[in-house]
């Protein structure tokens, strides 16, 4: 038998370490974004809801919170009917394509600085936001066999029209974010977080140089006016408008790659009776609900990391820090842990604040027409993004020191 | 000959989709908070909330009779209603009245009156064809039951649901 010290010695083995404490992150994380997906449904029928003067769901539990239980249970009890005219092995598989992606999409993105020493990453790539991609279009596989395996008219219209949409739009998302590697030198998400912590967030880089909860405590006011008069610049303010235009083209760009409105054209109920899913029921319908939320999910998290500063907020330091406010009774090691949830507290509040105003765009603004959505595809921010890689190279080629 | 229609020039805000879209969620989040804030209302809690004290005095709910201030049940059974009734609804047994009854002098009056609430349109023509103001539409509209059966008002039902009304009709009272 194992000694307990024995034991915890094995634990903190580097090896078993990494994978014990990977699988702990995948868990967790895998627990976080199931609760998030299935809450933010319900954020979506009661901001729509508002938004059409109704009340949206408020019956089961306090104001309807418990809705998303109700609806899962009947999913899983409800009858999965497969049509016989159907292509049996794909017609199963699309669902299970449609989900993964998105979820595998989350394994790069940095949700909070780090907890107990363990950077708060589940892989820590430094290829990052390439893998994001590469993983998020395969997404539209789902959809595309979805739509071909049902062999019914509609779902196969949904998607063809994802695909062409697909092919339009992954354009502009890689290359509208090329002048945040320009800018930030480095494809690791965690270092653009890091970068973003000093140099301010990537939609709008006016965060001055040395500015920290410290000395601002010490010393408000001056400190204030001080960093902020030596972090402004011209050089700076010229960088902002191409990175301001690039996140214009990303944010774009990532409403089509979630088929979400005004470009949810894969999905257009009125149109297509729901689209690409139209011949699934039960378990499979839920499977491509939760795929696409989950995509909104990963999309909105790395949104949130390369513009919005990730995890990070002003004045808040990351999971290393020492002391918590100054307070005395509060030891090193409580002081780094609440920073370190803080961190992740703030991240996930900032990927909330972008899927609620990806809900509220929903509900504004109609659907494209497909030649409008083609056009805008193709004219206007292909070219855009080309554009800005152009504008931002040219401005770090003659201000070296913009960074 | 083909109309040709022109398309109207678009300034560049509007090319720019932007302004308009901005304009578009100041609009859905000015609802959005009027609604989250109660400041406006336009859906109605039903179960809890309901339209009982709304409702306006022309409602045509539930057909039901109605009792005279003596307590004698107005129908006469004529059977107007019965004939008039469009989803034919409506199903009357009349009776004579007993010669030792003090109102026997009215002669007829419904042994069985039955109306058929899942039949029933609610148009009123039961109660503007009535000749002796028996039958009224009242403002009940919330009718449930687990079988057709169920949804069949008899005249024990229909007396409960009238209640008395007083006046109108004064030609079976003693002449003064």
């Amino acid at each position: 038998m194992l000694e307990p010290s024995a034991f915890l010695q094995f634990f903190h083995h580097p090896h078993v370490w990494i994978i014990w404490t990977t699988l702990a992150k995948i868990i967790v994380l895998l627990a976080i974004v199931l609760g998030l997906v299935s809450y933010t449904v319900y954020a979506e029928r009661r901001v729509s809801a508002f938004i059409q003067d109704r009340l949206g769901p408020n019956r089961v539990g306090p104001e309807g919170l418990l809705q998303p239980i109700a609806d899962a249970i009947k999913l899983l009890l409800k009858e999965n009917f497969v049509p016989n005219y159907v292509k049996k092995f794909y017609y199963l598989l699309a669902p299970l394509i449609a989900m993964i992606p998105p979820i595998l999409v989350l394994a790069v993105i940095p949700f909070g600085s780090q907890l107990f020493g363990v950077p708060m990453v589940i892989a820590d790539l430094d290829i990052g936001i390439l893998w994001a991609f590469a993983i998020s279009s395969l997404g539209v596989y789902g959809i595309v066999l979805a739509g071909w395996a049902s062999n019914s008219k509609y779902p196969f219209l949904g998607g063809i029209r994802s695909s062409s949409q697909m092919i339009s739009y992954e354009l502009s998302l890689g290359l509208s974010v090329v002048p945040v590697f320009l800018v930030v030198g480095t494809l690791n998400l965690q270092e653009i977080v890091r970068w973003q912590v000093h140099n301010g967030w990537l939609i709008a880089p006016f965060w001055p140089k040395g500015f920290n909860l410290h000395s601002f405590l010490a010393n408000p006011l001056e400190h204030l006016i001080q960093t902020f008069a030596s972090g402004f610049s011209l050089e700076r303010l010229l960088l902002w408008i191409p990175l301001f235009l690039s996140f214009l083209v990303f944010l774009v760009s990532i409403f089509a790659e979630t088929n979400r409105a005004p470009f949810d054209l894969p999905e257009a109920e009125q149109e297509l009776v729901g689209g690409y899913h139209t011949e699934y029921s039960s378990m499979g319908f839920a499977l491509f609900f939760l795929g696409e939320y989950a995509a909104m999910i990963a999309a909105a998290g790395v949104l949130v990391t390369l513009y919005l500063g990730g995890w990070s907020l002003p004045l808040i330091p990351d999971g290393s820090a020492t002391s918590f406010l100054g307070l005395p009774f509060i030891p090193p090691w409580l002081a780094s842990t609440l920073w370190g949830l803080i961190n992740i507290g703030v991240f996930f509040a900032k990927v909330i604040l972008v899927l609620l105003f990806m809900i509220w765009v929903r509900w504004t603004v109609p659907r494209f027409r497909f030649d409008q959505l083609m056009k805008l595809g193709w004219y206007v921010f292909f070219e855009l993004a080309l554009l800005n890689i152009i504008l931002v190279a040219a401005i770090l080629a003659f201000f070296p020191n913009v960074k | 000959m083909a109309k040709v229609i022109q398309r109207p020039k678009l300034t560049l805000a509007e090319m720019l989709y932007l302004p308009a879209i901005l304009g578009g969620l100041l609009i859905t989040v000015r609802h959005f908070f009027d609604t989250l804030l109660g400041r406006k209302k336009v859906t109605m809690r039903y179960p809890e909330e309901r339209w009982d004290n709304h409702l306006p005095d022309y409602y045509r709910g539930a057909p039901a009779l109605v009792k005279d201030e003596h307590g004698r049940e107005r129908c006469v059974a004529c059977q107007l209603c019965e004939f008039i009734c469009p989803p034919r609804a409506i199903r009357i047994i009349p009776e004579e009245i007993p010669s030792n009854d003090p109102w026997a002098k009215v002669e007829k009056r419904p042994k069985e009156f039955e109306i058929n609430m899942i039949r029933c349109i609610y148009c009123g023509l039961c109660q503007e064809v009535c000749p002796e103001q028996a039958i009224f539409l009242k403002k009940d509209y919330s009718f449930v039951g687990y079988s057709r059966q169920d949804m069949i008002h008899n005249k024990e039902k229909l007396y409960e649901l009238g209640g008395t009304m007083t006046g109108l009709v004064h030609k079976w009272n003693e002449k003064k």
